[in-house]
């Protein structure tokens, strides 16, 4: 492939709607232990250090602990749904069960595939932070009903960590490959992006990392808007996320290009 | 499209990195017939073949699919040609049935659209019974002729098979060869690679031999048996072979030795024959040549990989 034909931007058109059936269909028969294991993790992890640890800490920044670290679990959530399914089940279907190039032999294009795999990301982890979002309020740790209002935000989270995702697939050898993103990129995130404690108590060189994450981006909305406020700053937040979204987009679309079409 | 070739691919070539791995080919295919693409592992087929459907820009040459540039227009091409593609791709996770819609629905079909044809196509696979069967149950040969249905579910006017027979046994071998030649009948073009070539010479009208990028020979297979090879073949194998084989080559006009048999080629081999009659420690095969031997004389004996 030419370089100007690789490196032009994404084609989008509406052909990438049966991509994202595809893989609905294929959820809906395994759609409640999927949904149970995307809250799972989450739900213990929060559960276990909201009571157990907020039992220790009281309160933060005004709130229960349990109910800070709700609103960091909605995001963080949202971001492992979203890039277990850009991680391992893209890889499944694009390596392993050759499920890409069986669609590009109809037509579409793998312009299409990228796209319809992206918005099946963002879709399952928009179900994921809703999910979490749910138990949180019928646990009371939602008092507003601004909280709806982090719908759109989830499914944002979920369409720069679903890009990120992808651009990291179209690089992958095998599965073992995502252990370097999971454990050198997104564990630290999880732990810098203000999910468990607020990033203003670290040293500012490490301040200066966090505020280049996307999590970051995102727990800084999610958070204040359950209980009702908007975060300051809103509109930074909002575009450094959809930075995120649209330019590792437009790298998985490039380096999936350079994978797949020689 | 009357008259106008279905395939038609001119000067292609193709580079990967330092490989020239397509060095010049021309195809022409009119509608309605059964085109094969014969040569050893590596010769460049199925790379020509991911050419042909714009899935692969070609480093020089032109491509017209169905009327349409390639790849230029490639998507418009793909909505009236079907892919037998040489790796099974089904998917894995629905029953016969979910495959074909999926499928279906990338063509924009409407699912009502697609259902409508599925009796047929499962008839047609002779899954007929299979509808709601897993694709894990099912047997290579089953998911073949699946794969085949699949192709079939956009009704196509062109389809490319690339080996649509590896790894099946003989009987669904010649189940999937009587199928391929009823799409011929209904007047499908068919592009297919193989190296199998009785299936080449069963089912194709005009072959093309390649061999490192380029194509070497072509033509129906009677016509390249006959301006190729001589007529009749003599396998000769056994003790005292070496003995023998010196006397044969005086026999025939020519002979050939691969490993611990010899080969002779000639329009009369009654020589060779009376001179196999007293040697009973000599074990031999008489047989009409076949495209199996002007496609090992042109591309030779030794491994590809």
């Amino acid at each position: 492939m030419n370089l100007a034909r690789r490196y032009a931007p994404p084609a989008l058109s509406a052909r990438f709607w049966p991509v994202w059936q595809r893989n609905f269909l294929v959820w809906k028969k395994l759609a409640l232990p999927s949904i149970l294991g995307n809250l799972a993790d989450p739900l213990i992890l929060l559960f276990g250090l909201g009571y157990g640890l907020g039992a220790v800490i009281g309160e933060l920044e005004g709130t229960s602990y349990f109910a800070y670290l709700a609103g960091g679990f909605v995001a963080s959530a949202t971001m492992y749904a979203a890039t277990f399914e850009s991680l391992f089940s893209a890889f499944s279907r694009m390596h392993v069960q050759r499920t890409w190039e069986a669609i590009v032999n109809a037509p579409l294009t793998l312009d299409d595939v990228v796209t319809g795999e992206w918005a099946w990301c963002a879709s399952k982890a928009l179900a994921a932070g809703v999910a979490v979002l749910i138990v949180v309020a019928l646990f009371g740790y939602v008092s507003s009903a601004l909280a709806l209002a982090a719908i759109p935000v989830v499914l944002l989270i979920g369409l720069a960590f679903g890009a990120l995702g992808l651009s990291i697939n179209a690089l992958a050898s095998s599965y073992d490959y995502f252990s370097y993103y999971l454990t050198l990129a997104l564990t630290p995130m999880m732990i810098l992006s203000g999910v468990f404690f607020p990033v203003e108590r670290l040293p500012e060189a490490i301040q200066a990392i966090a505020v280049v994450l996307p999590l970051y981006h995102g727990v800084a909305i999610v958070r204040p808007m359950l209980s009702g406020a908007l975060a300051p700053g809103l509109l930074v937040h909002l575009a450094v996320l959809a930075a995120y979204a649209i330019v590792a987009f437009y790298v998985a679309v490039v380096l999936t290009r350079r994978r797949l079409l020689k | 499209m009357n008259g106008a070739p279905a395939l038609s691919a001119r000067g292609l070539r193709k580079s990967f990195g330092e490989t020239e791995v397509v060095r010049g080919v021309d195809i022409e295919v009119p509608p309605g017939e059964c085109f094969g693409l014969l040569g050893p592992n590596g010769a460049g087929k199925t790379t020509t073949l991911k050419l042909c459907l714009g899935l692969s820009d070609p480093d020089a040459g032109t491509i017209e699919l169905l009327g349409e540039p390639v790849p230029r227009r490639a998507r418009e091409a793909r909505r009236h040609v079907g892919v037998v593609p040489q790796f099974d791709n089904l998917d894995p996770d629905f029953t016969v049935t979910e495959n074909l819609v999926v499928y279906g629905r990338y063509f924009g079909m409407q699912v009502r659209e697609i259902e409508a044809r599925i009796p047929q196509l499962l008839e047609f696979a002779g899954l007929a019974g299979r509808a709601q069967a897993k694709i894990q149950t099912l047997s290579g040969g089953m998911r073949r002729r699946l794969t085949l249905a699949r192709a079939l579910v956009n009704d196509p006017k062109l389809i490319f098979m690339d080996e649509p027979t590896t790894g099946l046994d003989p009987q669904a071998r010649h189940l999937i060869w009587e199928h391929l030649r009823h799409l011929t009948l209904e007047g499908r073009t068919l592009v297919l690679t193989t190296h199998f070539m009785e299936e080449a010479e069963r089912l194709c009208r005009r072959v093309a031999i390649m061999d490192h990028g380029r194509i070497i020979a072509e033509g129906s297979p009677r016509q390249l048996v006959a301006r190729h090879i001589e007529s009749q073949v003599v396998e000769v194998h056994g003790q005292g072979i070496e003995a023998w084989m010196a006397r044969a080559a005086s026999l025939v006009p020519r002979v050939e030795r691969a490993g611990e048999t010899v080969f002779c080629y000639a329009s009369d081999v009654k020589p060779v024959l009376e001179s196999l009659a007293g040697q009973s420690e000599l074990v031999y095969l008489h047989r009409p040549a076949s495209l199996e031997d002007v496609f090992l004389k042109l591309t030779g004996r030794d491994l590809r990989d």
